[in-house]
């Protein structure tokens, strides 16, 4: 056997209140994938941070190759070889590819940077990654896929021979998923060592070699991935068995009258002319590949995107016009993608989330604000929807992403909605907040909500959903009802394999 | 707030009270009691009153993750174009003031609405539009003026400049009169509280400056709110435009442009506003407010010297900014 590449021995960091790791072992091989899984809170990130050198461990030890090492920064790790892909890029959107994989690592020429030296270092890295992407654009105009791979391309410019990878296929499509996998195996036979975290149960069998649980800041399990079932990992992660993955979908009743209806929508370049109608008690997922149109499509229906044309009916009346005020006073609801980005404001509290679209039912004499009312209208939510926090006065920042994306929801239940549009409703959320967020869906379908779901997860799309839309191109490709609709179908549709 | 945020909470306060007892404890020691007689209390709060007005509408705006650089030029137009307007009207006693008071807060709120135009409508910083106006209001106040200082025709406006609230009863208590102006700041401090803390406007305004994709996601009309900070920034500076008008009996197109506008920032900032925006309070700012005025008067009264005040009062500043980043992230952890 060979030497091991990084141990962590004995790893326990503390926070005021929480114990976030406690004695925590861990070895990396050569040449070896080894997928770290378990819960938001688990303590996966705060390990991570303190392999990376963002934060120190209060006890514990680090060795790489067989020497102790002694992180105090970043840079420390960086030049240790450690690598980490954040789920949140760390480029500058404004400056080319070949510039973000040399920044703060430029080679010189006298006091100048040496352009065409910058360019083939990112050339022979990217070349060696086996991938072609543009070199002469700003970053920020490639795919999301595309960005990773700079990213990637980024760590390996500084030599990193410990990559870590946190949720990297969480915005890709299935071809990028697949191209990342490529990398992924030629990194492996180059001899590097990859910790690779991932909430996805599928991807785990494929990739990795070894799976290591953590649970509560502890190892709960660690072992090679051919006997590990993925039940046997869920019930690791959670410590309790979970009911069956999807819950329930109750039929929506024939006489089911179409709550929403879209027109003919058409917003360049885009949407090219989409066309559907959600029942009431309807779950639709809007099923494709990242880029294909879905995410524009619910933002020009909840208002948030001017179209070009086409229109909007909710309960048979046509939105007034096309501004989120509008969709809102419809009964609109708009469950964005990105929590931290747009569905919070991460300096203010739960409650003063959870009452934003409505504030106006909380003001007295058309002036003030009843804060007594809001806690009430907060604390209802808080139980209703089983949000994990201390009090309806916790800043939305401190908490946990499932809790965080329970807390979007609360803010659209607590008004008139009767049109649910998610849009990656459970992205890098754990297991457990995932079931819970399926079954509030299900809830609202089943009091009457007309439901359109976007996500990129496969399974979830086809679990969760009476019908499933295909869109590519910015039109929808095909149509699915739940018998119909399998993954081989959908991705054939989703890549053009097949109309 | 839960129980342990808010013992943390009272524990800062009072950490902070104890230190300012204990520094001016030191302050009146060394200047043998002087310092906290009660005329000197009142001075040091007449002195505040405008650079605290002018905070009071900027906070707005800096919470917001805005910035209005305009305030100083536009304490100028509304001081000059409410005493030609003064001296236009053939108005006395309180229908004049009133009158004049309309007129320079109108002045002012068009100049704050005109300052938010390309803000809101093409996403331009604010730091350029309202540097502009700067520019174009003190140029327009020079010109109205004619380049000197307007004199009042009337001395109607003398108990607003300069007068005493409720003299008789103070007198009759042996306690200092209470300078009119400073019954205007605590108006206007007490009004921006309540509309900032209460009402749905304020929370928006904390809102955007937090996340203004979320705001605007959760329907609220970013324009309008944006729009408002302005106008109210712009009309504080009128307040103050007003009340310099009636404390010198003139409307001068150098009022207002010197120290005013970099000294009312400090005092938001001091305060605990985050320039970044999503952050701060009205009272925070009266507090920042207070804290460089008092330094002032403890350093004159200690008879420092006028160019080392300077020196002394930038380091406060940044002491106290630091001290704040500083407890954020002890908090933090």
């Amino acid at each position: 056997m060979t030497a091991p590449l990084l141990q962590m021995r004995g790893i326990g960091k503390s926070f005021p209140g929480v114990r976030a790791l406690s004695d925590v072992s861990l070895e990396l091989f050569p040449g070896e994938v080894l997928v770290l899984v378990g819960e938001n809170g688990a303590g996966k990130s705060t390990l991570m941070k303190i392999l990376a050198g963002a934060i120190p461990a209060d006890q514990g030890e680090i060795s790489i190759d067989g020497t102790p090492v002694h992180f105090h920064s970043p840079q420390d790790a960086q030049r240790r070889g450690v690598g980490m892909i954040y789920q949140e890029f760390t480029l500058v959107p404004q400056l080319f590819a070949p510039a973000n994989i040399a920044l703060g690592a430029e080679p010189a020429a006298g006091p100048f940077i040496d352009a065409a030296a910058v360019r083939e270092r990112a050339k022979r890295t990217l070349d060696e990654l086996g991938v072609d992407i543009p070199l002469d654009v700003p970053v920020a105009q490639l795919s999301v896929g595309q960005q990773q791979l700079v990213e990637i391309a980024k760590v390996l410019a500084r030599n990193a021979r410990i990559i870590v990878m946190d949720e990297p296929t969480a915005a890709l499509s299935e071809r990028e998923i697949e191209r990342l996998f490529t990398i992924i195996g030629r990194l492996r036979s180059s001899g590097a060592g990859i910790i690779y975290i991932s909430h996805r149960m599928e991807e785990l069998s494929r990739i990795a070699d070894r799976i290591m649980v953590l649970r509560d800041g502890r190892v709960v399990e660690a072992r090679a991935a051919a006997d590990f079932s993925s039940d046997e990992i869920v019930r690791a992660m959670v410590g309790r068995r979970l009911e069956a993955h999807f819950p329930e979908l109750p039929p929506v009743p024939r006489d089911a009258k179409l709550r929403l209806e879209v027109h003919d929508l058409v917003r360049a370049p885009a949407i090219n002319g989409v066309s559907f109608g959600v029942h009431a008690g309807e779950i639709v997922a809007l099923a494709g590949l990242v880029g294909a149109g879905r995410t524009e499509i619910v933002r020009a229906v909840a208002g948030a995107d001017r179209p070009e044309r086409g229109d909007v009916r909710v309960d048979g009346r046509a939105l007034r016009s096309a501004s989120i005020g509008a969709a809102i006073a419809a009964g609109v609801a708009f469950i964005t993608e990105d929590r931290k980005a747009q569905g919070l404001v991460l300096g203010m509290s739960v409650r003063e989330n959870v009452t934003l679209a409505h504030l106006g039912d909380f003001v007295d004499r058309d002036l003030l604000i009843d804060v007594a009312r809001e806690r009430s209208a907060t604390t209802r939510m808080i139980d209703e929807l089983h949000i994990r926090t201390p009090s309806t006065e916790q800043l939305a920042r401190n908490l946990s992403g499932g809790t965080q994306q329970k807390v979007v929801l609360a803010k659209w239940l607590l008004g008139q909605a009767g049109v649910f549009l998610f849009d990656e409703p459970t992205r890098g959320i754990d297991v457990g907040a995932k079931a819970e967020i399926y079954k509030i869906m299900v809830e609202l379908a089943a009091r009457g909500g007309a439901i359109v779901m976007v996500s990129s997860d496969l399974p979830e799309a086809l679990g969760m959903a009476h019908r499933v839309l295909v869109v590519r191109g910015g039109r929808i490709a095909a149509e699915f009802s739940r018998a119909e609709a399998t993954p081989d179908r959908v991705i054939a549709v989703a890549t053009g394999a097949a109309a | 707030m839960n129980q342990p945020d808010r013992r943390r909470e009272w524990l800062r306060i009072a950490g902070a009270a104890a230190v300012v007892i204990v520094l001016i404890a030191l302050v009146d020691a060394a200047t043998h009691g002087s310092f906290l007689q009660p005329s000197n209390i009142v001075r040091v709060l007449r002195q505040i009153t405008y650079n605290c007005v002018l905070g009071v509408g900027q906070t707005f705006v800096i919470i917001t993750g805005g910035i209005d650089l305009s305030v100083g030029s536009l304490v100028a137009l509304t001081g000059v174009v409410a005493a030609l307007f003064a001296n236009a009207l053939h108005l006395g006693g309180f229908p004049l003031i009133a009158a004049t008071l309309v007129v320079a807060v109108a002045v002012g709120a068009l100049a704050g609405w005109i300052n938010a135009l390309p803000v809101v409508k093409l996403n331009l910083p604010p730091f350029i539009t309202t540097l502009a106006m700067l520019e174009m209001a003190l140029g327009a106040s020079f010109i109205l003026a004619h380049g000197r200082p307007v004199a009042l025709r009337t001395t109607d406006f003398q108990n607003t400049g300069i007068g005493s609230f409720l003299g008789g009863v103070t007198r009759a208590l042996h306690l200092p009169s209470i300078p009119v102006p400073v019954i205007w700041m605590v108006v206007v401090i007490v009004a921006a509280s309540v509309l900032l803390t209460r009402t749905r406007f304020g929370r928006y305004v904390f809102a955007i400056g937090g996340n203004e994709e979320a705001a605007r996601l959760a329907g609220i009309n970013v324009g309008r709110v944006k729009t408002l900070v302005y106008v109210i920034s712009g009309a504080c500076a009128a307040i103050v435009g007003f009340l310099y008008m009636a404390l010198f009996s003139s409307g001068s197109p150098q009022t207002g442009t010197g120290d005013e506008l970099l000294e009312s920032i400090a005092a938001v900032v001091v305060g605990g506003t985050s320039l970044t925006g999503g952050r701060g309070s009205i009272v925070g700012t009266f507090f920042g407010a207070l804290l460089i005025g008092v330094l002032y008067n403890a350093m004159n009264l200690l008879n420092v010297d006028s160019y080392l005040q300077k020196v002394l009062l930038g380091a406060v500043i940044l002491l106290a900014v630091v001290l704040d980043e500083l407890r954020k992230r002890y908090l933090a952890r």
